[in-house]
């Protein structure tokens, strides 16, 4: 079977997802095309190498609607041959674009795609796009549907993690996230957007607050007690966990991900494409998958997903170097590594989502692209990546350095 | 012309054609088939007639139409095989009100009073409603509370007209709303005094409006909208899907269904939304929810109201004076109840500061209806007034009926028995309201057994619909008849049991309890046997409930049976529990601050976290529906028992009796209508597996048995 290979990947900087946020005055077509531009002008990329452009974009209506990745592509300038597609798997879209872009090349259809995603939380906010999941009284009402904050509060109150706890861990993430950027380990695939005159918007993440501690997030509000409490979706919960006798609602602001905007652009292909464009291959894509998982708690599939792919590729938990857990709700993180025991200095060594954001669409690639770079900086091998997703999921994907 | 029983049909020399509804013998002019043929047939008749400009459709009497015909649709629902078929056959309402707003003639809605349900229904397809401006001419869609949804164009025209914000919860809580409320919310055009309406809804015909409604015109858009593209509706909905869950635990499907139908129906021409409708409908009318709740809490609850187990040929004797002995909390409730009804009570307790407590008890109750505007001030007085509180028997004199709520303490009400007995009427009647002893023991020390009998109330005597009324072994009818007579008076649903330790309800409901404290011993999480309770439609865990009664009382019930039955004597099941927390622990309840709970002096009650050294968490927990099962069966179980011993003479007052009295979840009909929704084979089958597995407690009684070898069912169709 051919070989997917990640030659490079780039993303913008995570802009608050506000009004006032960095990159609210940018359309999410320009976030796209600025991430595809960059990473062909980097390059030197033929473009008409390229097959097809894969961007996830969970809310993919509005100015992200009419398959975005194709209109992205042509507003890039990427030659008119090369196809686009959208692609949804809630909050995996990112990596799910990644692992069908490698789909693609392994399977000998494709050269070369591009894959990635976009969001744009504050031009196009979540749920914009409506939903028969929780919005089709039918639906819903089968499946039984509470929002995923419930989940992580669920998973907490399962697992037994105090409010300190997941405050502890957001305090971990936003100190890592610090780190990262005060010693530059960002500054590799992190390309600043620009304005119509070509004046930088944003070059940094704004996302984080390095001055964050235990106890400024004790001064934050539990977010979902009141759609649990009032709403009447704890109960909704405890009818497929009736061992629970009340829900502890520990996640808040701030031990959750962020609301960002962003953008981010990986560059697959295989070895055809390698020697078509004389450009290096970075690491190679081993495996991917993904699963459903209980869908009213929503957020256990990282495990799951992990443990099915690990022995589909034939690997042990100790084989992977380091791992990337997209920080959806500190619970979701604690959950894997309580999972695996895994130690904290594994996973997510650069922070996370809780301090960096979110971009939905894009966060998938994003974290791709930051443990490639990482595995490189310490001359590891092996990483892999997953997160939890929306209905019940998981998707997960494993790569591994090679040398070019 | 056609000749009409259930309408009549005037054309007006302005060219006004008036329907009026007028159903023989029936005040509220209930709907059926043959109604709706009239109506049919009427209106052919005046969409024959160029020369008619326009239709009022009223009522010929104080109500307008207080909905469908719930014995006609009982036998439907009965007789249907499927819910195909029952959508085959249950078009008439709908498809005639579609056809009345498309005839081509305007029409208008005077709505003389009461419109609830399939009478809404009917004027929100006219093209103008006025509406008569009385208390009395509230308007709603009550379906859900027989666990059906409206099924003729309710949840369609309804959201159309004021926006589906203001209709869900008209039609999720079945609420009726007042005229003012109605105009407020856009439900009816214009109020106007009952003598007005025809000159108003001619009025408003007169100008020649187009006769179109507003969902047929072109660009019509749902007021508020009703696209999932606007995160306002996206909240509104989810929302909705989740008071619901919360509400209903999944029970009761006619809220969902009620939601699903609006919803999808206001995606679509109204003609289309109607069909969805009706496939909710008939889903609903074909499923067990809807028949049980129909059957139990309509049909059989208005015959026991009417006392269908009063002997015959007993004449009515008013009760002028009622006496009531003792005047802890239910016998202050049983004396305010008794004045509310309007009889002057006399309270007797030991002490003067004691008897009062029954006035302090009324004129708490009394004040919060005033201050909730159910009673005005001097109604509120006079019944005050006929509170009358005293220490001496001699003040009993005269009273026609006497019921005695001292301790549960046999010694006691011996006592007292007999010093009442001492000074009224050798005809008058004496009812215990003993919810434990049984009263063929209580009525030995009674000179006049066959005057005495068993009337238990429930706590809170004013909130609490039932009451239970206990024949002893020597129990005249005349007495039955008078306690039935009163239990009327007071505004209870009296069942009618025969005498047994802890009657029916008490010695049904005993088994909940148990087995949630059988549960917790066998390692059973707490949370998910309180969840189980709670998620199978019990208002509170077995738990939470033994906390609330308190485990000391339980126990001592328990030593007193111990004592009356000595050698037959045996132990309930959860004993070793009990006895652990009585003695042991002292862990006896709410009261104490310690029981199966924490109560902490702030914030929520919660589990005792000792519970799980006092019985270590089993490896395999059991799945929240084996658990519900265990917790409603025990219960069945005991019903059927209690049907088989004769304790029961009819399954309606078991169900009954554990609706109103305990709190049985109403979707299953109640505890011996369980037995049918789950039908008596599987049933069994199930209570054979249970017995094997937790012990002969669930072995189904001979009763069951023969039925599900039968194939019959307790409840024979109506």
């Amino acid at each position: 079977m051919p070989e997917a290979f990640i030659f490079d990947h780039v993303r913008t900087p995570r802009g608050r997802g506000k009004p006032d946020g960095g990159l609210h005055a940018v359309t999410p077509t320009q976030l796209a095309a600025q991430v595809l531009g960059a990473l062909r002008d980097r390059n030197g990329l033929d473009t008409a190498l390229v097959d097809d452009v894969l961007l996830g974009c969970v809310s993919p209506v509005g100015e992200q609607g009419a398959d975005i990745a194709r209109i992205a592509a042509l507003v890039a300038g990427y030659a008119e041959t090369v196809a686009g597609q959208q692609i949804n798997r809630f909050c995996a879209s990112g990596l799910e674009a990644v692992n069908a872009a490698a789909a693609q090349v392994m399977s000998g259809q494709s050269v070369c795609a591009v894959a990635g995603g976009v969001e744009s939380m504050s031009r196009v906010p979540m749920g914009a796009d409506g939903g028969a999941w929780y919005a089709d009284p039918a639906v819903s009402y089968q499946l039984r549907y509470v929002p995923q904050g419930i989940g992580a509060d669920l998973i907490a109150t399962l697992d037994g993690y105090s409010r300190q706890d997941v405050d502890a861990y957001a305090v971990e993430s936003q100190r890592r996230a610090a780190a990262a950027w005060g010693e530059g380990r960002f500054a590799r695939s992190v390309v600043p957007v620009r304005d119509r005159l070509g004046g930088v918007v944003l070059d940094r993440d704004e996302h984080l607050r390095p001055d964050t501690t235990l106890a400024s997030l004790a001064q934050l509000k539990p977010a979902f007690a009141g759609p649990g409490e009032k709403l009447g979706f704890d109960t909704v919960a405890q009818l497929r966990y009736p061992e629970v006798e009340a829900i502890r609602h520990v996640h808040t602001a701030g031990n959750s991900s962020g609301i960002v905007d962003g953008a981010a652009a990986v560059l697959i292909g295989g070895r055809e494409f390698a020697t078509a464009s004389g450009l290096k291959p970075r690491a190679r894509i081993r495996a991917f998958t993904s699963i459903g998982s209980e869908p009213t708690i929503m957020l256990t599939g990282p495990a799951l997903v992990t443990e099915k792919l690990l022995k589909r590729a034939g690997m042990g938990i100790g084989d992977i170097d380091l791992f990337e857990v997209n920080e959806a709700f500190a619970a979701v993180v604690m959950r894997f590594m309580r999972h695996f025991g895994l130690p904290q200095d594994r996973v997510n060594v650069n922070g996370g989502a809780i301090a960096l954001g979110h971009p939905l669409g894009a966060t998938g690639a994003v974290i791709l692209g930051t443990v490639l770079d990482e595995l490189e900086r310490r001359g590891l091998a092996t990483a892999l990546v997953t997160l939890c997703v929306g209905a019940g999921m998981g998707t997960a994907t494993i790569i591994e350095r090679v040398e070019g | 012309m056609a000749v009409f029983e259930g309408i009549r049909l005037e054309f007006g020399s302005d060219g006004i054609a008036v329907i009026a509804l007028d159903v023989p013998g029936a005040p509220l002019n209930p709907l059926s088939d043959a109604i709706v043929a009239e109506l049919d047939g009427a209106l052919d008749a005046v969409v024959a007639r160029e020369d008619v400009r326009g239709l009022v459709i009223t009522s010929a009497k104080p109500a307008f139409a207080a909905g469908w015909n719930l014995k006609e649709l009982v036998g439907q629902m009965e007789s249907a095989r499927d819910a195909a078929d029952l959508y085959a056959q249950t078009p008439g309402l709908s498809r005639f009100l579609r056809r009345l707003e498309t005839c081509g003639k305007p029409s208008a809605a005077a709505i003389t009073g009461l419109a609830l349900g399939g009478g809404l229904e009917l004027a929100l397809a006219c093209h103008y409603r006025v509406l008569a401006d009385d208390p009395s001419a509230v308007v709603g869609l009550p379906e859900v509370k027989v666990g059906l949804l409206p099924g003729a164009g309710g949840t369609q025209r309804l959201p159309r007209l004021i926006g589906v914000e203001k209709a869900l919860p008209l039609m999720l809580e079945g609420r009726s709303v007042p005229p003012r409320e109605a105009l407020a919310l856009g439900i009816v055009h214009e109020l106007a005094p009952a003598a007005d309406l025809l000159a108003r809804a001619r009025a408003w015909l007169a100008a020649g409006p187009e006769p179109l409604q507003p969902w047929d015109r072109k660009g019509f858009v749902v007021p508020g909208g009703a696209s999932l593209l606007d995160p306002r509706m996206v909240g509104l909905l989810t929302g909705a899907v989740a008071g619901v869950t919360r509400a209903t635990h999944g029970n009761y499907p006619a809220p969902a269904a009620i939601l699903a139908s609006a919803y999808e129906g206001l995606q679509l021409p109204i003609d289309r939304g109607l069909a969805i409708e009706r496939q909710y409908f008939a889903g609903l009318a074909s499923g067990p929810v809807a028949l049980n709740l129909v059957r139990t809490m309509f049909i059989n609850k208005g015959k026991a109201d009417k006392l269908a187990r009063r002997p015959a040929g007993i004449a009515p004797r008013e009760v002028t004076k009622l006496g009531v002995l003792g005047a802890g909390m239910m016998g202050a409730g049983l004396a305010y109840a008794g004045a509310r009804a309007g009889i002057p009570v006399a309270v007797l307790d030991t002490t003067p500061e004691l008897a009062a407590r029954s006035l302090d008890y009324a004129g708490r109750v009394l004040g919060r209806d005033q201050k909730a505007g159910r009673i005005s001030a001097e109604k509120a007085q006079q019944v005050l007034a006929r509170v009358r509180p005293t220490t001496d028997f001699a003040d009993l004199a005269g009273s026609e009926f006497v019921i005695e709520a001292v301790f549960e303490d046999r010694a006691i009400k011996a006592d007292v028995t007999a010093r009442a007995e001492a000074v009224i009427d050798a005809d008058a009647v004496f009812a215990s309201n003993t919810s434990t002893l049984p009263i063929s023991g209580l009525a030995e020390a009674s000179a006049r057994p066959g005057n005495f009998i068993g009337m238990h109330f429930f706590s809170p005597v004013e909130r609490m619909p039932l009451v239970e009324i206990i024949r002893g072994r020597q129990t005249a009818d005349v007495a039955l008849a008078r306690a039935l007579d009163l239990a009327k008076r007071l505004g209870k649903t009296p069942i009618v049991v025969n005498d047994s330790r802890g009657f029916f309800t008490s010695r049904v409901f005993a088994t909940y309890c148990y087995e949630g404290q059988v549960l917790l011993s066998e390692g059973v999480s707490p949370a998910l046997i309180e969840n189980a309770g709670r998620f199978a439609g019990m208002p509170v865990g077995p738990l939470a409930v033994m906390d609330e009664v308190s485990l000391e009382l339980q126990y001592k019930v328990v030593q007193q049976t111990r004592a009356d039955l000595g050698a037959s004597f045996e132990y309930p099941v959860s004993w070793s529990v009990l006895r652990r927390f009585v003695e042991d622990l002292e862990r006896t309840g709410r009261k104490a601050g310690a029981g199966f709970y924490e109560y902490p002096p702030e914030g929520r009650k919660f589990l005792w976290p000792g519970l799980a050294t006092e019985f270590p968490p089993a490896a395999v927990q059991p799945s929240l529906e084996d658990v519900k099962r265990r917790l409603l069966y025990i219960q069945a179980l005991e019903a059927a028992r209690c049907l088989e011993e004769g304790v029961l003479t009819h399954p309606a007052d078991g169900d009954l009796g554990s609706i109103l009295g305990w709190g049985f979840p109403s979707w299953t009909g109640g505890v011996l209508s369980f037995v049918d929704t789950v039908g008596a084979a599987r049933f069994v089958e199930d209570c054979e597996r249970l017995a094997d597995w937790h012990g002969p407690r669930f072995r189904p009684p001979q009763v069951l048995v023969d039925l599900a070898r039968a194939g019959k069912r307790l409840h024979a169709a109506a």
